[in-house]
């Protein structure tokens, strides 16, 4: 589940956790509440803004978490998949953030969980914790665990998901597969300045969106940024200054955002 | 998420973890929290001890008008006020500690059912409780000198644990109301003047008069009379006094579910 910050993926998770109430609609795990206990029994969750208890020792908030659930996973293995063997005596007072974020995971698959919610789960780890959850979620998925995960990096996204949902403002704008969103998302921004004031006409019919434009200067979003400037020059448009880079994903939602207000309206 | 994709396989058998178990991890998990937090673990134990040596000890030779041992009195009331206070300060402040690291949003998502985490902080504070009463025995018996029947002990431990449900809604009330920084000086402020206008520190005889009228009104003057009742020497018969603190124990529970209530339809909207 992909989406700028306040797109509304943390109130979607705790809705389908049952740890909020839809005002419309419901939410089933499982065919079941997501608060009856057998669905909870099936799910392992690893939360945003949560907490635990800072004198207990890595491997002894793990078995109490085991002891929650019908058939855990042995204590060092949900240990050792997050990558905190090391760490096992130690209290989860004296973990770093990293560390702390990779206990969450070890307490989100403890119970063998068939299926897994992860809000957010890499900020805060360093690149060592994040090459360990990596391996791990590839590994559950390979097992044919089911892995929801939120998370506002495009690129996260792409190497891990088998499916994206965009969602922004509460509304599912793409659910794709990787491949195919990245083909509807620009992927190149173009930053330009010309050498006389532009108008929209110089712009329309373009295989670009255009997301700012004032006097001579102009930035445009597309996939095909050679193309742009081919047509650019043919209408005659003078290039003075000009810079093509990667689109960032703040820029890519708002074409889609723009796409789906046009559709809508 | 496709519903195919999330029910496939079948479910594992059981499908849920057994209750005894979670109690039991769950439970176990409490008290080796506790007893890792020397300021609760040390404190519960040696305040009431403190207490007794400078309020009770002096006077432990002395008889009461109705023939009963006033060392003996005053250790039923300082065992009174040991019990309350293991269930004002533990939950009041375990509660709102928690509510602070947001231990609750994990656990919530859980299967572990709500009422097994409470009824888990109550047995951990019913056995530190129980700790902190066998020690505060023993001392009046080796250091005081005080005799009585082990039956008689047995008997006022049993009605202090059973008697101290009130405390612990007081506690989850203080908890729910006060933030991590505040609960310690709130429990302080509530229950230290509570347990000296019930006479838990010095016998109510020895208390301003005004004291004394409002007394027969307070939670801690009625558990009170639980303990003083083991050592014969309660002013009211024990029906009376659980009915006091059975009202009690609605209304401090009515207090902590409300604040409960309020802080969840501002989390969860």
């Amino acid at each position: 589940m992909l989406g700028p910050n306040g797109a509304g993926k943390t109130t979607s998770i705790s809705l389908m956790l049952g740890l909020r109430q839809p005002t419309a609609g419901q939410v089933r795990l499982f065919g079941l509440p997501p608060t009856d206990r057998r669905a909870r029994s099936r799910c392992g969750v690893m939360l945003q803004e949560s907490g635990t208890t800072a004198v207990l020792t890595v491997a002894e908030i793990v078995d109490l978490f085991r002891a929650y659930y019908p058939a855990p996973l042995p204590a060092e293995r949900a240990i050792a998949m997050a990558g905190l063997t090391e760490q096992a005596g130690a209290r989860v007072g004296t973990l770093s953030g990293g560390q702390r974020q990779r206990l969450y995971f070890a307490l989100a698959i403890c119970g063998d969980p068939e299926i897994l919610f992860l809000d957010e789960p890499t900020v805060g780890m360093d690149v060592e914790a994040r090459r360990a959850f990596v391996t791990s979620v590839q590994t559950l998925a390979a097992t044919g665990k089911t892995i929801v995960f939120t998370t506002h990096y495009l690129r996260e996204a792409e190497e891990l998901a088998g499916r994206i949902v965009v969602i922004d403002h509460g509304t599912v704008i793409a659910d794709a597969s990787p491949r195919e969103l990245k083909a509807r998302v620009p992927g190149k921004k173009i930053t330009m300045i010309a050498g006389r004031p532009l108008s929209r006409a110089d712009l329309d019919g373009l295989p670009a969106s255009v997301i700012h434009l004032d006097g001579d200067r102009a930035s445009l979003l597309s996939n095909e940024p050679a193309t742009v400037l081919r047509e650019l020059f043919r209408r005659g448009v003078d290039v003075v200054d000009l810079e093509v880079s990667g689109a960032d994903l703040e820029e890519a939602f708002l074409t889609l955002t723009r796409r789906a207000e046009a559709a809508a309206g | 998420m496709s519903a195919g994709a999330v029910t496939r396989g079948a479910p594992a058998t059981p499908e849920v973890a057994r209750l005894g178990r979670m109690l039991a991890a769950q439970t176990w998990s409490e008290m080796r929290i506790r007893w890792r937090i020397p300021a609760f673990s040390v404190t519960i134990v040696a305040l009431p001890v403190l207490f007794f040596t400078f309020f009770g000890l002096p006077y432990v030779n002395q008889t009461m008008a109705g023939g009963t041992s006033l060392g003996a009195y005053l250790l039923a009331s300082f065992a009174a006020y040991s019990v309350g206070s293991v269930m004002v300060f533990g939950f009041g402040i375990g509660v709102a500690t928690e509510r602070a690291l947001k231990v609750d949003m994990l656990m919530r998502a859980t299967p572990l059912p709500p009422i097994i985490a409470i009824l888990a902080k109550v047995l951990n504070a019913q056995v530190y409780a129980l700790l902190s009463l066998v020690v505060l025995i023993a001392y009046g018996m080796v250091v005081g000198g005080i005799r009585q029947d082990l039956t008689v002990w047995l008997d006022m431990i049993i009605r202090l644990l059973v008697g101290s449900v009130p405390f612990i809604a007081l506690g989850f009330a203080i908890g729910y109301l006060s933030g991590p920084n505040v609960a310690p000086a709130a429990a302080n402020l509530v229950y230290l003047p509570l347990a000296f206008a019930s006479g838990l520190f010095l016998p109510l005889s020895q208390l301003p008069g005004f004291v004394q009228r409002v007394a027969p009104y307070l939670p801690a003057y009625h558990y009170g009379q639980l303990a003083w009742s083991a050592v014969g020497a309660a002013s009211e018969p024990m029906t009376v006094a659980f009915a006091w603190l059975a009202g009690y124990t609605v209304l401090f529970f009515a207090i902590a579910l409300r604040a409960y209530r309020r802080e969840e339809s501002r989390k969860f909207g």
